[in-house]
């Protein structure tokens, strides 16, 4: 260690790792920490809808009517629990939440549909919440157009689509959300961790005291920074392994390219973690801007739960600076798809480009400041 | 004066931070093996003198030689042969002991031999064998501020700046640690040291005394008192001061 690092940053890092094994308790949490929120997203970000709460007013109360909606309430994504009787009793339970939708079968329904003639259904949903109405949409008019297609003798569509889902079957949002939270949580950890551990440094004025050794500049960031590598990286793989015994996520590509490419990732975020300290004054500081520069962004501009395709010009432009959007196509690219080598280089440049940048910056400011 | 009886020169050393002048054309000379004291109130620039000598800062103006070495072209050659203990004993209180100094030692470079055997030799001279066990943030401040000269020494520094090494400590552990320097300066280091108890002005070789930046005057304590007819350096420091601000 000593020769390969040098005996300077050798002794850097070894008082870092003290630093760390003695505080078993900020290292309990950095561990625990993100198997907690792990378990918040994992479950809360259930993108799937089951079970949707619905009211029904059958104003035909004939047997088919009766028929059409004890099916829809024995699929899977849907339960009717009211029985309407009047019309606006609809928007009470829609306020009071006991209902999501609303499905109302006109009178003549059942007639209408043994003389095969146009027969509207009328769906009143919760649009307050935007995303799960257009699910809820689609879930019903899905199941409307099976229904119809059941009732008519003859298949009067000569087309019929066939739909088979690729690398996630089950549509699961964990499969999802899971390799995502690896991408946050390193870089939340990488950037606290180090921009922390040198501001202190400031604060108490032993960085003073190592700047007048005869110690290089990169020997500091080196010895520094470590540590932290190897920590980060026993993070990652305790997230991982619990995203794969816990929540079941599929692990398709190769685990020996997914660990170096992360090392990538992990070198970007302690490059940032660096670029903080270099502006932050105190530990508190360090540590509000590493919180507030990381999570939003990579939660909210990485395509982590929001894909960037939709979003503004400007945002995506932003984007492009967020380390997480690379990662996370690498990251689901082998977790989920088998991603190989050939695929997955291509983003790995823009990460090398970001975290050299990080550097420059870093290192110019660590200059200026001391 | 030859050139290798000098430890420290400077010439019209001056640092401004935008309009202000912190150190205003400071021209000193420490001869090598002496005890330097540097005197002025809070905020004078003392520290910044000090930082400027240590390479932690860049004179905006004139010249400095420490070691022999230029401040402005070779400051990395100088930081080889100082050692520098700041104003608050910069500790780490998590480490033990003898891991502060290992610490220290192994930034300068010490291989693994020299660390053991000057730690050891440290702690037995400034007394802090029998704690060596201890977590640094367990120490009395005394042993603290021992501590923090035992990791500025750990390379065997040529020249040693000491920056208000004994505020706050007691005065038993002042006269201690004093009596410290004192055997470091036999032992051939000179030192560079700032304060502004005024007793321990008297135990220098030579005093400066700086105010608003400029230096004042420059002589030893008895010279001084002499010069100004007055029993003490403190008595003398306040009728300089007092004249500059008339």
């Amino acid at each position: 260690m000593r020769r390969l690092l040098g005996s300077r940053t050798a002794a850097l890092a070894r008082k870092e790792v003290i630093h760390i094994l003695r505080d078993p308790r900020s290292l309990i949490i950095i561990f625990i920490l993100p198997l907690i929120m792990m378990m918040i997203f994992g479950y809360a970000i259930d993108m799937d809808l089951k079970n949707i709460r619905l009211g029904a007013l059958d104003h035909d109360r004939s047997p088919s009517s009766r028929a059409f909606l004890e099916k829809l309430h024995a699929s899977p994504n849907f339960e009717i629990t009211r029985r309407l009787v009047r019309r606006d009793e609809i928007k009470t339970m829609i306020l009071s939440r006991s209902i999501r939708a609303a499905v109302v079968l006109p009178e003549g329904f059942g007639e209408s549909i043994r003389q095969e003639i146009l027969t509207p259904i009328q769906v009143i949903v919760d649009g307050a919440d935007a995303n799960s109405a257009n699910i809820i949409i689609n879930f019903l008019q899905a199941y409307i157009a099976d229904y119809s297609l059941s009732l008519s003798t003859v298949h009067l569509q000569p087309l019929e689509v066939r739909v088979r889902m690729l690398y996630n079957p089950g549509m699961k949002s964990a499969n999802f959300v899971v390799p995502g939270l690896v991408a946050v949580f390193l870089m939340m950890v990488c950037a606290m961790l180090t921009s922390v551990t040198i501001a202190r440094e400031k604060e108490t004025g032993t960085l003073e005291q190592i700047l007048v050794s005869p110690i290089r500049k990169h020997e500091v960031i080196i010895g520094k920074v470590l540590p932290y590598v190897v920590l980060s990286f026993l993070i990652g793989s305790v997230i991982l392994g619990f995203s794969y015994f816990w929540f079941k996520v599929p692990f398709r590509g190769s685990v020996l390219l997914l660990a170096s490419l992360s090392l990538f990732y992990i070198f970007t975020a302690l490059a940032f973690g660096l670029l903080i300290s270099t502006v932050s004054p105190n530990q508190q500081m360090a540590m509000v801007i590493s919180l507030v520069s990381t999570i939003l962004p990579v939660i909210m501009l990485s395509g982590f739960i929001f894909p960037l395709a939709s979003m503004p010009r400007v945002l995506q432009w932003v984007s492009y600076v967020i380390p997480a959007r690379y990662f996370l196509l690498v990251i689901r690219g082998i977790m989920l798809k088998g991603t190989e080598i050939g695929t997955a280089w291509p983003w790995i440049l823009p990460l090398m480009g970001l975290a050299a940048w990080f550097l420059l910056i870093a290192a110019r400011r660590f200059k200026l400041k001391l | 004066m030859s050139n290798n009886e000098i430890a420290v020169r400077t010439d019209g050393l001056t640092k401004r931070f935008g309009k202000f002048v912190a150190v205003d054309h400071v021209s000193l000379e420490v001869k090598k093996r002496e005890i330097f004291g540097f005197l002025g109130a809070n905020g004078a620039g003392k520290t910044t003198v000090i930082r400027m000598l240590c390479g932690l800062l860049l004179p905006t103006e004139g010249q400095g030689i420490v070691a022999g070495f230029d401040i402005r072209e070779e400051p990395e050659r100088i930081k080889r042969n100082i050692g520098y203990m700041s104003q608050k004993f910069s500790l780490y209180d998590d480490l033990r002991i003898e891991e502060n100094l290992y610490f220290f030692g192994g930034i300068y470079g010490l291989d693994a031999g020299a660390l053991a055997k000057r730690s050891r030799e440290i702690m037995e001279r400034l007394g802090l064998w029998s704690r060596r066990e201890n977590m640094t943030r367990d120490l009395p401040l005394g042993y603290k501020q021992r501590l923090a000269l035992g990791c500025a020494v750990m390379h065997e520094p040529k020249i040693l700046f000491l920056d208000e090494p004994t505020a706050g400590v007691d005065p038993i552990a002042r006269r201690e640690f004093w009596r410290l320097i004192y055997q470091m300066a036999e032992a051939g280091t000179t030192v560079f040291v700032t304060t502004h108890y005024m007793d321990e002005a008297e135990y220098c070789n030579r005093l400066s005394i700086m105010h608003q930046g400029r230096i004042i005057a420059v002589a030893g304590p008895q010279a001084l008192k002499q010069e100004y007819g007055l029993a003490t350096v403190q008595d003398v420091f306040i009728h300089l001061v007092k004249g500059q601000e008339e």
